[in-house]
């Protein structure tokens, strides 16, 4: 396999809804990530779109309707998509299309736009579950979490409290973020657990918001990226793995299948202790308690230890090991796909330093990023090393 | 069109619309509602399941390579990869595993009155193997991970072979012993 490496990212601003098409915003994107790798439509020999349920959008197999946004017209252009796991697996194909040694230079879109869907893009989210035992009880998707959550919550003695951290330190973190749609410099644990019950034990501030969005990241194989950077961020281990569709049949305390593609990603990462050999990590915070439940599947801390070190301080900013130093999507918006722009460009953009207000102080060389989707089964990871 | 936002490195703008500048027609839009509809074939393993529901029994499956009994029931073993080998029938009772308590419904409009919803372990099954469903007669402070509880069924004449055939489940009276 061919060493891999990152050469410039892109992302537009995230909002409940922008004016702009699908078209239009991976356009925006995609220009922001040529622009920072100094490189142009023609250098871009394959294109990867990464786009969740055409639902959302409205237009069925919209990888084709967004193509001549991504730069994709008149090359080898592929969609690829596992729900909310999209965020991190398209730039894992990014990454294969080069380590293959297919391509020299592959660019990564990533869009999403749930403001199209009403009443509510949760209307879409009915369309997913299983049509025999699931829909006749009209389920709504918040369900899942829920019950996941409270799982998680009663199986380590977890208090509410200390699960709203998350959302508090995510939302101050993305106060940082010039494409933020919720930062929140003031935001506290009481606001959080006075916030709307919406099927407990998630209330209204554990979740993060539906929103519209694009990003973009450029991968470049090793025997070219000289002429572009002397500094190259590069890929050092991808993994992804998914657990039965029988989620009533599984333990939902502890996601066995992040912790299955981690060790996948480590493995190839040369990664034997990732306690001490990770600086920081973007795990997938959808909502507040999936960044602790995500730590802990990525084997960064103990089962039921996450909450723990995140009221320590450990995972702030300029903690030991600081946990969605973006602003997650908790404060940055949760448009899926485009969530590569927190998860992947984040680490990214860390690494090369060219993180603005939320460079992490303690000059990390190791990241992991991390999204997970479909029903509650698929996780997706890369690791990123400064060169 | 493209213009960056300040600092490096590349953030694009974007225009925020609201759903008032839509209704208000302050922006320009199409519309479209798709109509279509959809049935389903149920298979070998939700036909004889639903029609086990209809006759007021929960029907698993043996797995006798994995010594799991499946619920939902499944033709094959979606881990030692084989046929599985046995219908069985189970009881009506079980454990919660987890639970919610829901004030959306599935359009995620708020309601008044929450919708209690969790995944039951069914007796007689192999653990953690049961189905989501509804629990009723018990109220938001009752209801608890671990709690034993049982099928409350529609009338045999209402039932449709459909997994609404149990209204809901209800504490187990006489206790929380299995
Ligand atoms: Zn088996």
């Amino acid at each position: 396999m061919n060493d891999v490496a990152i050469i410039g990212g892109g992302m537009t601003v995230f909002q409940r809804r922008l004016k702009e098409t699908g078209k239009e915003l991976s356009y925006l994107a995609t220009k922001m990530a040529l622009e920072e790798a100094g490189i142009t439509k023609k250098d871009i020999d394959m294109v990867v779109m990464g786009s969740a349920p055409d639902a959302f959008d409205g237009i069925h197999q919209k990888g084709e309707n967004l193509l001549d946004g991504a730069a994709g017209a008149g090359k080898p252009y592929v969609r690829v998509f596992n729900g909310g796991g999209t965020g991190v697996f398209a730039p894992i194909a990014g990454w294969w299309h080069v380590a293959s040694g297919v391509a020299d230079i592959a660019l990564v879109v990533c869009e999403e736009k749930m403001g199209n869907c009403y009443p509510h893009p949760q209307t879409a989210f009915r369309h997913i579950w299983d049509p025999i035992l699931d829909r006749p009880l009209s389920p709504n998707l918040v369900w899942l979490f829920a019950m996941e959550m409270n799982r998680y919550m009663t199986k380590y003695n977890i208090k509410k409290e200390d699960i709203a951290r998350v959302a508090v330190k995510n939302k101050r973190n993305a106060v940082g973020h010039p494409c933020a749609q919720l930062p929140d410099e003031n935001i506290t644990i009481e606001d959080v657990l006075n916030s709307e019950m919406m099927a407990w034990p998630v209330q209204r501030l554990d979740i993060s918001p539906p929103s519209d969005g694009a990003s973009a990241l450029i991968f470049c194989s090793k025997d070219k990226v000289r002429q572009f950077t002397d500094d190259p961020v590069w890929v050092d281990g991808v993994g992804w793995n998914i657990d039965s569709t029988m989620w009533t049949n599984r333990d939902l305390s502890f996601p066995r299948y992040v912790a299955n593609a981690a060790r996948m990603a480590y493995k190839m990462a040369g990664i034997h202790n990732p306690r001490k050999e990770i600086d920081f990590a973007e795990p997938y915070d959808p909502f507040d308690y999936k960044e602790l439940h995500h730590m802990e599947g990525l084997l960064l801390c103990n089962k039921g230890e996450a909450p723990i070190l995140t009221r320590e301080g450990v995972t702030e900013r300029d903690g030991n090991m600081p946990m969605c130093p973006s602003g997650g999507l908790l404060g940055v918006g949760n448009p899926i796909a485009a969530t590569m722009g927190q998860k992947i460009c984040e680490l990214y953009w860390q690494l090369a330093g060219k993180a603005g207000k939320r460079q992490i102080p303690t000059d990390p060389m190791v990241g992991v990023g991390q999204a997970w989707g479909d029903i509650m089964q698929m996780a997706t990871v890369a690791v990123l090393r400064r060169g | 069109m493209a213009e960056k936002i300040e600092g490096s490195p590349g953030y694009a703008p974007g225009t925020r619309v609201s759903t008032k500048d839509i209704v208000e027609n302050k922006i320009t839009y199409t519309w479209w509602e798709p109509e279509v509809q959809y049935s389903w074939s149920l298979g070998q393993a939700m036909s004889k399941f639903l029609t086990g529901l209809k006759k007021g029994k929960i029907l698993g499956r043996t797995c006798i390579k994995c010594d799991r009994v499946l619920v939902p029931p499944r033709m094959f073993c979606e881990y030692c990869y084989g046929p599985t080998d046995a219908w069985i029938e189970l009881k009506d009772t079980g454990t919660i595993e987890t639970y919610s308590i829901s004030y959306l419904d599935s359009d995620a409009r708020r309601i008044k009155k929450p919708i209690l919803i969790g995944v039951i372990s069914i007796d007689g099954a192999s653990p953690q193997h049961g189905f989501m469903h509804y629990f009723g007669e018990m109220s938001e402070k009752d209801i608890h991970i671990g709690m034993r509880v049982k099928a409350v069924w529609k009338s045999p004449k209402d039932r449709e072979g459909a997994i609404t055939d149990i209204k809901y489940f209800k504490p187990l009276e006489g206790g929380e012993k299995k």
